[in-house]
């Protein structure tokens, strides 16, 4: 019998340290699932991700990068994800202009009392770059060891 | 018009207002122009040249050459007043030391593209109103203007002075002149086919940094790619991740700063159409954000450093076209 080997995609969720990252613990303390795919790294603030960060993670092997961060309004700088907004839509849609699948980047908003949203987000999400398949046009060969 | 310039340059500098004069130079070839600080009127009368070659955008060098003591004339074609203008808003450039002359254009000649209609062994070339008087090894030839321009003066986007001491010439008007149509046939395609050109086009790429060396709004003095702990700092791209990282950062760093001179794509020694992917930011931001123009309105505050609560999400924007 021939065991037929799914793909497991690389999630990079860069989460701020103030909502979504403490959603996301809030989503494991209650239980909810969510796919061991999704690696967290914890920013001080969405603002904090710089474009090259989401095309270093793409060059290190991550087959989909998502940022979460505060709603807008809620960020514990005042201001910082209306900046993180702009910028990530700009980059975003160079992406897609450049040929980037755009199902590969996603922005979204969770708050600390969004356990629920962080995990249905990330089943959501690898479950769209599953049947995306493996990032081929942002990979760097010499990444892959 | 060299001939105005050069009594413009003589004159400023025997009358003491300034000490030193940015224009351009002959180069190697005569199609091949240097920019260049002339001390002495021997040195202007010798070696200053201003024609369809004289295509470089000065504004940049000034950041350098005011940190020296003295003024410093500089002149500037329209399209080189939006760049100097926004290094003044960035306070990159001294207002005082410099004397800005503006000088009219009609748009400047790309070699290439003349050498692309079929003719070889060109020796030199002259403006005859809207015809060029081309000559070669094989005899006289002439070519329409039009045919011979640089693709980011076909597409003109304003023959207005923004910031200027003195105007040689009359005062211009900003054009309407379709400048997003080629970023607009690229967004028609597939992912795909957007991909394959890109990949064609930035697979040509051979770091050379000319594009980020010539560009008027890249002034760091130290510089993301230069930084040996990058990883990113290798010489040519060597998968499709560095052509593309290389290119998507460089014209993000100037986001909100680039003015559309076009020094990128005319520097390219591949002839990579680089500044495409600096529109289809600006246009980007016209779109999302409102239009904008830097180096227009030095109050104005720059959309990357702006926010607007009601602002699209990332996934919006892409429904917007749909």
């Amino acid at each position: 019998m021939q065991i037929e080997e799914k793909f497991e995609p690389t999630i990079v969720a860069f989460c701020c340290n103030w909502c979504s990252y403490a959603g996301a613990d809030l989503s494991g303390t209650n239980r909810l699932q969510y796919p061991a795919n999704v690696k967290i790294i914890r920013v001080p603030c969405s603002c904090r991700v710089n474009p090259m960060f989401i095309l270093r993670a793409f060059q290190r092997g991550a087959d989909g990068v998502i940022l979460c961060g505060c709603h807008p309004g809620d960020c514990h700088y005042t201001t910082g994800n209306y900046y993180a907004r702009r910028r990530m839509t700009l980059l975003f849609s160079m992406l897609d202009f450049l040929g980037i699948e755009r199902e590969r980047t996603r922005l979204e908003w969770v708050s600390a009392a969004e356990g629920a949203k962080f995990a249905a987000t990330m089943n959501d999400f690898v479950e769209t770059v599953t049947r995306l398949g493996k990032n081929r046009r942002l990979e760097d060969l010499r990444c892959n060891k | 018009m060299q001939q105005v310039i050069r009594d413009k340059a003589l004159s400023l500098l025997e009358a003491g207002k300034v000490d030193r004069v940015l224009a351009w130079k002959e180069g190697e070839f005569f199609y091949d122009q240097t920019p260049h600080v002339f001390k002495t009127a021997e040195e202007i009368n010798r070696s200053l040249v201003y024609n369809g070659f004289s295509a470089a955008n000065l504004s940049k060098y000034l950041v350098k050459e005011t940190l020296k003591d003295g003024m410093i004339a500089v002149f500037l074609k329209p399209c080189d007043t939006y760049s100097f203008s926004q290094l003044l808003k960035e306070h990159r450039i001294p207002r005082e030391k410099v004397w800005a002359v503006g000088i009219p254009c009609d748009g400047k000649l790309d070699i290439d593209r003349i050498r692309k209609a079929g003719l070889r062994g060109i020796t030199s070339i002259r403006e005859d109103g809207d015809r060029l008087s081309v000559s070669t090894i094989y005899g006289e030839k002439t070519v329409a203007k039009s045919d011979a321009l640089a693709e980011r003066c076909e597409n003109c986007k304003s023959r207005k002075h923004i910031v200027y001491d003195e105007l040689i010439g009359s005062e211009g008007e900003a054009l309407d002149s379709g400048r997003f149509d080629a970023v607009e046939a690229l967004e028609k395609m597939s992912p795909e086919e957007r991909f394959a050109f890109w990949q064609k086009e930035l697979s040509r790429c051979i770091r050379c940094n000319a594009c980020r060396n010539a560009c008027p709004a890249c002034t760091c003095e130290k510089c993301v790619f230069d930084n040996p702990a990058s990883g990113i700092e290798s010489k040519a791209p060597a998968s499709s991740f560095e052509e593309q990282n290389f290119h998507i950062i460089r014209a993000f760093h100037v986001v909100g700063r680039c003015t559309d001179c076009g020094e990128c794509s005319r520097v390219c020694p591949q002839s990579i159409p680089l500044h495409l992917i600096n529109r289809k930011f600006i246009k980007d931001i016209n779109e999302f954000y409102g239009t904008y123009q830097a180096g227009e309105n030095p109050d104005e505050r720059a959309p990357l450093t702006n926010f607007d609560k009601d602002d699209m999400e990332p996934a919006d924007a892409f429904r917007k076209g749909e």
